[in-house]
């Protein structure tokens, strides 16, 4: 063994490092400044996220050869980890443009609620770089324990509250779960590293029983925080209690997270399990998106409504992983960048349908949203019809890849149920998209537009848009992700 | 000397004594303390491991499940603190404004 901090170990958390730093200054400044400067705190937010992607950029460039292994191999920084890096930092970034005034017309503080969003963005960043059981377990929970209290941030709104205890219950229950599985996987091969897990592994047969439970155990866990049926129940629940600006960033952010682990779990720690799990993941992906898009039909709570469909969304990109050839992963992590886009951009929406006094949250509030502002709703009919996958927008390529990795693993049935569901899936997207146009307003109170939010959604709007029609560069940065896989 | 399959069967047993306390009880500590208890299985299982393993590495993964144990009861108990402001109840049947 090495020294345990050289160069490699500097390299690598550098990112970590500026993230963890702004995130504890915010903290302190907050404290100091909090009367004289509210302002402050999400600026620093947003020059800490800028800060952490110029050495991510620097690590991009130096692990395009190579992957850097750090920590006693306890990290492994590749082309894949730093993909989804820069993906967590610019969930990250919008949310913060769109927090500021939400969170002030919500009268709560802003200080803690950026250093958290921080400290869940470095659990993110561990838990895609991680090579190691451990290290894997504390990425997962360092992301989920800042989540728990932004969910429940609106301390004096009841729904909030309720979100949070549930949100903070069902997942403590399935790190429990994701805990035992790694210590029955532990136990078998007598390493925590995930290549010597594989290695001991390959030497048994998938149908022992220990074997079976662990990995169980173990991808249970993580469908939890996929919020993959049967475990999605508590999607709704937090998403809709959940302050607006946050659900965005944590319905792409802990999906995007936790599909970075179970794709290089089966890639590295359990490559000789995946023909034995792919039939259950098929049926997983079945039900969710069975349960995702059914659900979302009965809506009347916007929130609520985007929460079932990305419920239906992770469905789709299970079925990448199900397909499990190079296409399929291409797939899944196309399908995850293009959705950071739309997602964000719906939700983005959402944020600024919040009013002094208006909660804005249910579907009629949605109503004539055309006459009061056009350019809202017409970026609002950009982002759901890019959800649904219709073809021009970034929301298609996502679909298009998964389908293909289906076809070409003759997944035939599987292809013909998820076209089907995407077709009834536009229906409650144009539920939405007729309410704005056609539906009359019940109130004629302005939009809340900050220059933060007018930023985020122009942005969100310009890659939607732009990526659905020039998809190549997008296309060339998923493809080099997966270099050396 | 006692075999490993005795600590698997203890720690199993309490692993699952908290998934059906999760499962059965409404009141929200009790749901808590079922959570710590499936927790204490996983540890009890990784201690066992370790030690005929004659590893080191489960040992640690102990600590660290401690650690987030802790972690995870400070932020639950502050939120459940939040929860019984605004409700005075902590029965998780009554936890029902979210919904359709």
């Amino acid at each position: 063994m090495s020294e345990f901090f050289g160069p490699n170990e500097w390299f690598v958390s550098r990112p970590l490092a500026e993230l963890g730093i702004f995130a504890l200054g915010i903290l302190l400044l907050d404290y100091w400044f909090r009367r004289w400067r509210p302002g402050l705190t999400p600026l620093l937010a947003l020059l800490g996220i800028g800060f952490a992607a110029i050495p991510t950029r620097q690590i991009q460039l130096a692990v395009r050869q190579a992957p850097l292994q750090a920590f006693d191999g306890a990290l492994r920084v590749d082309n894949f980890a730093v993909y989804f890096w820069f993906l967590f930092l610019a969930a990250a970034g919008v949310a913060v443009l769109t927090s500021y005034r939400f969170l002030e017309i919500e009268e709560e503080p802003q200080g803690e609620y950026y250093a958290l969003l921080l400290f869940s963005v470095i659990g993110m960043f561990v838990l895609a770089a991680a090579d190691e059981l451990i290290v894997a377990f504390l990425g997962l929970e360092v992301m989920s324990l800042a989540l728990y209290v932004l969910v429940g941030y609106l301390r004096r709104d009841r729904r909030s509250n309720e979100a949070a205890l549930k949100y903070l219950l069902l997942g403590a229950f399935s790190s429990a779960i994701l805990a035992y599985g790694m210590s029955l996987l532990y136990g078998l091969s007598g390493s925590t590293r995930f290549e010597e897990v594989a290695a001991a592994l390959a030497r048994q047969s998938t149908a022992q029983p220990l074997v079976f439970l662990g990995v169980a155990a173990l991808t249970v866990g993580l469908l939890f925080k996929l919020a993959a049926a049967p475990f999605h129940q508590w999607a709704p629940d937090a998403y809709q209690g959940a302050p607006t600006a946050l659900v965005g960033f944590m319905s792409v952010g802990v999906k995007a997270a936790a599909f970075a682990l179970l794709l290089r779990l089966f890639q590295t720690a359990l490559p000789a399990q995946r023909p034995g799990w792919a039939p259950m993941l098929a049926g997983v992906a079945l039900a969710t998106m069975t349960l995702g898009n059914f659900g979302a039909l009965l809506q009347n709570n916007t929130k609520r409504l985007l929460a079932y469909s990305s419920i239906a969304h992770a469905g789709y990109m299970l079925l990448g992983f199900v397909a499990g050839n190079q296409t399929g992963r291409y797939g899944v992590l196309v399908y995850l960048l293009v959705y950071t886009f739309m997602e964000l951009g719906a939700f983005t929406v959402l944020v600024s349908l919040r009013r002094r006094g208006i909660v804005g949250d249910r579907v009629d509030d949605l109503n004539g949203l055309m006459h009061k502002a056009p350019g809202s709703a017409i970026m609002m009919l950009l982002f759901l019809l890019s959800l649904a996958g219709v073809p021009p927008l970034a929301g298609f390529y996502g679909k298009y890849f998964i389908f293909l990795a289906l076809i070409q693993t003759q997944h035939f049935a599987l292809a013909v149920a998820a076209v089907l569901y995407v077709a009834l899936s536009l229906y409650y997207y144009v539920r939405l998209v007729a309410a704005m146009f056609t539906g009359t307003a019940t109130e004629s109170a302005p939009l809340s537009y900050s220059a933060g939010l007018r930023l985020a959604l122009g942005a969100l709007v310009a890659l939607t848009v732009l990526v659905g029609v020039f998809p190549e560069p997008m296309l060339r940065m998923a493809h080099n992700a997966l270099i050396g896989w | 000397m006692i075999p490993l399959s005795y600590y698997l069967i203890l720690s199993a047993i309490l692993f699952c004594l908290g998934v059906a306390g999760f499962i059965i009880k409404t009141d929200v500590i009790t749901v808590f303390i079922s959570i710590e208890l499936m927790l204490n299985g996983v540890n009890l299982s990784f201690v066992a491991f370790s030690h005929f393993l004659r590893d080191i590495g489960g040992n640690i993964f102990v600590f660290f499940v401690m650690v987030v144990a802790a972690a995870e009861a400070a932020v639950g108990l502050a939120i459940i603190i939040a929860v019984y402001r605004n409700r005075t109840t902590l029965n998780v049947d009554k936890m029902n404004l979210l919904k359709l």
